[in-house]
């Protein structure tokens, strides 16, 4: 199983996403038990990419190798790093989740829904590890579809100009992308991706491919100002889909900066650094105050997404400025921590999500005025809900201080200014996270309809406890994580630092 | 002795997991006596570490329990510095909150949120621990925010109260803008030195110190940006906003969190950087100022105070203040050693006015009580010793603290030093005034209590009482017992470190003769006429003729003014900080996110292709005869063009 369990782990929920749309709406309960039992499949076989993962070197792994279109040198090559590894857990991890967290919600066409969700997965994993940059452009587009879906089917009112915004805009920055694969294709004769680390490049294609990498890149992240899909998405998402797009679909644009960017690009990302530097502390001062003015919570939530996400992009480009030839660790912070953080908001973003939701399907409102005083009538939702806040804060101990912690400290070491403006989210982080804590949780209940909530039932309580354990055991103890992304890592850094010109 | 040092961090924490996630299952009585024997396993163990390492000069423990992130050559660990000073911090920590544990059974009695409460001053208690123990900023870093993530839910413990959700979330945030300060702090250290652990940190000072930043060295800036941590935490101006409306919570944890331990996390810290701090005189100076501005003015505030536990919550700040000018005289040895005083006689302070305020049915106004010493009398007794010792009289345990606090202030040859010395020295006169006036107001008198108050008064309850005359017994004799070993007899020298430039503690130690003949010596001095004073005046105003307060509110009604609205601090953050960061929000978001981005630019250019789309669309017919008609047309045009253009580039090929 070893040799493919890559390929199982993109197929099987595909497949397995094909066989619930023949199982039916009408068999919803069937759709449900045969999804959550394939989802929790995928997950323990990709504990096994974890327990017999190698640590110690840079070197793909669990590769699989075939020739898929030989006229044009592409072929179904895959393979793992630390840097992958983990992002394929998080997707495993989140799906479960999401399956589960739609099992009473979803009454419209269930088993669709849950397909969706079973093929998106296994897109995912395919674009984390894909080695050739056309299956990864396939894989990377495909993803694009399910969500589409999700979006368009099972969202708000306005889901279909929110889906249509996510869509096109997504779609916009990764036609470049597409246009500086097959430009290198053109020149180095290959399209795996381990190639184009190879490739030689003047200063001027490389300017011209980090930017069209960027577009693919900083959409999906989303950076500042390409973000303005990011809050409608996400307030036209169900529930399941905001968690799976905080979570895990952000993602792939911090990977791509991992995997594209730098080791493709090094001298254009030494030479733009500054640029994507200043554009990601907009995102985390700028998006910040924006975020403190919401009326919805997950508005609120979705711009807290693009302030936390700016950690990410800020920890990957300050490496050079943080780069000391005697001493590696402050550049080493940065990329660990962005790393890191993309996984830490995985958790909270998707707890957080789910705690808006717990709360939409009750009195269908997002509106932070409609509540106050939820404690009274839900005190272990309360509890969860307040320590994800907490973690959304980045409190030391949970994992939301971690990245964020990573990323200052190295972001310090580049230029004060940097740490002094990363650092300001300490203060209007909390603040636009409590705040809603104050106004949605404490205080007394004026709305006569919140008196009459009932607590999480225990579906909801497993979901948010599993949550919790997560986001406290990786700020309690992160250097598990941390050592095994630690060898890629560091090699991707030598790759950054090595000029190609 | 690892596992021993363990067992008082953990021994709290596992109480407080207990009575938090099954306290409802266990009752109130299983709740509380897991929670406190959790805390007295800790007392037991700390008063052997104590002996250990302070009396019988013990190893000093330093060592990593486990890696939290390894980087390279970096390593960041959870683990534990147990020298002398951290053995003293864990006395008076498990000490106080062994008190209020017990205390809280009594107090607490009928709230619904009993277990809850246990659950949470338990888990203080173990992160008060962490941050005591930690060898390394992060750990206190961790300590330190999870303390704050304490307090904020102690303060908002009566969640149903607009007042305390409010007053939490303030305390969190003006926190919040201290540790940004602090963690600015720790990334620097890391940046200059390459590791976060004190010892690697302190042995690499020499390295650090001849770099610049803004002109200004560079460990001034990492002291200054470390104490505005300070500030945040021990409430020092202008980041005191938060401790007065930390008196929403219920009156243990204003004894516990908001008195004895957490507020002076700062004073422990700059402590425990004293290897750094020394190398500052800027700093330095700095730390002293702001405690001298803190201790002076906040007293003043407590004169016009009406509310009982707010008159206590400003003799903190103000004594905070003290312990901060001490450190910035390079005493550090008298402001741990006044942070432990305070620390037993504030936290019977706050228990003696919880007493009372239970008693009165949670009336807090001290206007409204008076005459209450007949019918309260362990309750008066025990406030007697507290406000004795607060206000520094001969032979109590405050009184030893704060006079080594203004000799040092009197010692010291940093700038502006003579300055300090006045506010401390005027600052004795104003806690003996307030002090005392608070104190006969509510005790001696007339009698202004409701009358249907009045019928039910009676003394507090056993569980209350005994944690009042347990630290009635420190605040009387801790002073006399701990100065001259404390401050004199390298009790504290493993953990601080002075430059040689600073004499202040040399002097002192010159001077120091003994305990007991500090009393007589007493009355010669300045300080102790200035409290005999402060308690005349309060006589004065209070029982002999209070028409006189209000005759003097009125004749000074500016000054008054200036008191009552606290200097404008709470309505200048208001103004800036909540309605400006509010309105700045809202432009950012309606103008630049919605307006400019997302409707202009990119709504804008949809509409813009849209827009296209319609001009073009009409050309588009689908009629050969337009095509053909519009083929010729160009044709032609380009024809002309071609041929009648002057230099036609075209037409050179």
């Amino acid at each position: 199983m070893e040799d493919s369990l890559l390929s199982l782990l993109i197929w099987l929920p595909i497949f397995s996403g094909v066989l619930v749309i023949f199982i039916g709406n009408n068999r919803a309960n069937t759709a449900r038990w045969v999804s959550v039992i394939i989802s929790i499949l995928v997950f323990i076989m990709s504990l096994s990419l974890y327990t017999s993962f190698d640590s110690s070197t840079h070197l793909m792994q669990f590769v699989e190798k075939t020739s898929w279109i030989s006229q044009f040198n592409i072929n179904y090559h895959i393979g793992v790093d630390g840097i992958s590894m983990p992002l394929i857990i998080l997707t495993t991890f989140s799906t479960i989740l999401v399956i589960i967290a739609g099992w009473e919600v979803i009454t419209k066409r269930c088993a669709h829904y849950m397909a969706a969700f079973l093929m998106m997965e296994g897109l995912i994993i395919g674009v984390f590890s894909s080695l050739d940059a056309i299956l990864f452009y396939v894989f990377w587009e495909a993803s694009l579809i399910p969500m589409l879906l999700i979006i368009g089917i099972w969202g708000g009112d306005n889901r279909v100009y929110a889906s249509i915004k996510f869509f096109l805009y997504t779609f916009l920055g990764s036609v470049f992308m597409l246009v500086s694969l097959i430009y290198m294709y053109n020149k180095g004769g290959s399209f795996s991706i381990l190639d184009m680390h190879n490739l030689e490049l003047s200063l001027v294609e490389q300017g011209y491919i980090f930017w069209a990498f960027f577009m693919a890149f900083a959409v999906k992240v989303p950076m500042f100002p390409v973000h303005t899909w990011l809050p409608d998405a996400h307030v036209q998402a169900p529930t399941g889909g905001s968690v799976i797009l905080a979570a895990i679909m952000l993602k792939m644009g911090g990977y791509g900066f991992f995997r594209f960017s730098l080791p493709i690009t090094p001298d254009a990302s030494l030479e733009f650094s500054e640029i994507i530097i200043v554009l990601s502390l907009i995102a985390i001062v700028y998006i910040g105050f924006v975020a403190l003015v919401q009326r919805d919570m997950k508005k609120l939530i979705a711009y807290s997404s693009i302030s936390h996400m700016g950690f990410v992009t800020l920890g990957v480009f300050t490496l050079f400025l943080a780069y000391k030839p005697d001493a590696i660790e402050g550049s080493l912070l940065g990329l660990e921590g962005a790393m890191v953080q993309m996984i830490s908001h995985g958790f909270i973003s998707a707890a957080m999500f789910l705690v808006v939701g717990v709360l939409y399907d009750r009195l269908h409102s997002r509106e932070i005025p409609t509540y106050g005083g939820v404690i009274n009538s839900m005190p272990k939702f309360t509890g969860f809900a307040v320590l994800f806040a907490m973690a959304n804060a980045g409190l030391p101990g949970t994992s939301g201080f971690v990245g964020e912690f990573m990323v200052i400290l190295g972001a310090i070491q580049a230029n004060i200014w940097y740490g002094v403006l990363a650092a300001s989210t300490l203060i209007v982080g909390a603040a636009y996270t409590l705040w809603m804590v104050k106004r949605v949780f404490w205080g007394t209940i004026t709305n006569p309809a919140v008196a009459t909530l009932k607590d999480i039932n225990a579906r909801e309580f497993s979901i948010l406890a599993i949550l919790a354990v997560a986001v406290l055991v990786m700020g309690l103890y992160p250097q598990p994580v941390i050592e095994l992304m630690h060898t890629s890592i560091e090699h991707l850094l030598h790759q950054a630092l090595t000029s190609k010109l | 002795m690892e596992k021993l040092y363990l067992t008082i961090a953990l021994s709290p924490l596992v109480g407080a997991i207990f009575a938090g996630f099954f306290g409802t299952m266990l009752g109130k009585t299983a709740t509380h006596v897991l929670t406190i024997l959790g805390v007295l396993i800790s007392t037991i163990l700390s008063l052997y570490v104590f002996n250990y390492h302070v009396l019988e000069q013990g190893e000093v423990f330093n060592q990593n329990l486990y890696t939290w992130m390894q980087i390279n050559n970096l390593n960041v660990s959870v683990g534990f510095l147990i020298d002398n000073l951290t053995a003293v911090m864990l006395v008076v920590v498990s000490f106080v909150s062994l008190m209020v544990h017990i205390y809280t059974i009594g107090y607490m009695h009928d709230d619904t949120g009993y277990t809850r409460f246990f659950s949470y001053i338990s888990l203080f208690t173990f992160s008060m621990f962490i941050l005591v123990m930690s060898n390394n900023f992060m750990q206190l870093f961790f300590g330190w925010e999870a303390v704050g993530l304490v307090s904020y839910l102690l303060i908002g413990f009566w969640h149903h109260k607009e007042s305390a959700v409010q007053a939490n979330l303030k305390a969190f945030l003006v926190n919040r803008v201290g540790d940004f300060g602090f963690l600015l702090g720790i990334g620097l250290v890391l940046a200059f030195s390459g590791s976060l652990d004190y010892m690697e940190v302190f042995s690499s000072l020499n390295k650090t110190m001849n770099q610049q930043l803004w002109g200004l060295d560079i460990i001034t800036i990492i002291c200054l940006l470390l104490f505005v941590g300070a500030m945040g935490k021990s409430a020092q101006v202008p980041l005191h906003v938060w401790l007065p409306g930390s008196m929403e919570g219920p009156t243990p944890i204003s004894a516990l969190i908001h008195a004895a331990t957490m507020v002076t996390a700062g004073i422990f810290m700059v402590s425990r950087m004293s290897p750094m701090f020394e190398l500052s005189d800027v700093a330095l100076t700095v730390v002293m100022i702001v405690g001298a501005i803190t201790a002076l003015f906040m007293g003043l505030l407590g004169i016009v105070q009406n509310d009982i536990k707010k008159v206590v919550a400003y003799s903190t700040l103000s004594q905070l203040g003290y312990m901060t000018v001490a450190l910035g005289v390079s005493a550090y040895s008298v402001a741990i050693f006044h942070l432990m005083t305070h620390a037993f006689f504030k936290a019977l302070l706050f228990l003696g006015a919880g007493s009372v305020i239970v008693a009165m049915h949670h009336q807090q106004d001290i206007r409204k009580m008076g005459g209450l010493r007949k019918k309260m009398p362990i309750t008066y007794w025990t406030a007697l010793i507290g406000t004795l010792a607060l206000i520094g009289f001969p032979g109590f345990a405050g009184f030893y603290s704060k006079d080594m606090i203004i000799e040092a202030v009197h010692f010291s040859s940093l700038p502006y030093a003579s300055w300090v010395y006045v506010a401390v020295v005027v600052g004795v006169f104003i806690t003996a005034f307030y002090s005392l006036r608070m104190f006969f107001l509510v005790f001696h008198g007339e009698s202004r209590v409701d009358v249907h108050i009045a019928k039910h008064l009676h003394e507090s309850a056993p569980s209350m009482t005994f944690p009042l005359i347990a630290l009635a017994i420190p605040s009387l004799v801790i002073g006399y017992l701990t100065i001259g070993p404390m401050l004199f007899n390298g009790w504290l020298d493993n953990a601080i470190t002075i430059a040689s430039s600073h004499a202040s503690m040399a002097e002192l130690n010159r001077e120091f003769h003994s305990a007991a003949s500090m009393i007589p010596h007493a009355i010669q001095t300045l300080p102790f006429w200035m409290m005999i004073g402060g308690i005349a005046t309060a006589w004065v105003f209070s029982i002999y003729r209070t028409q006189w307060a209000d005759w003097v509110q009125k004749k000074c009604h500016r000054t008054n003014y200036v008191l009552e609205s606290l200097y404008g601090f709470d309505r200048f953050n208001d103004l800036v900080f909540v309605s400006g960061v509010k309105k700045l929000g809202n432009l950012l978001y309606k103008v630049s996110d919605v307006g400019l981005i997302d409707k202009i630019l990119v709504n804008g250019s949809a509409k813009l292709i849209g827009l296209v789309g319609k001009i073009v669309r009409p050309i588009q017919t689908g009629y050969v005869y337009h095509y053909a008609f519009f083929m010729i047309f160009s044709l032609l045009i380009i024809l002309t063009w071609v041929l009648f253009a002057g230099d036609n580039p075209l037409l050179k090929l």
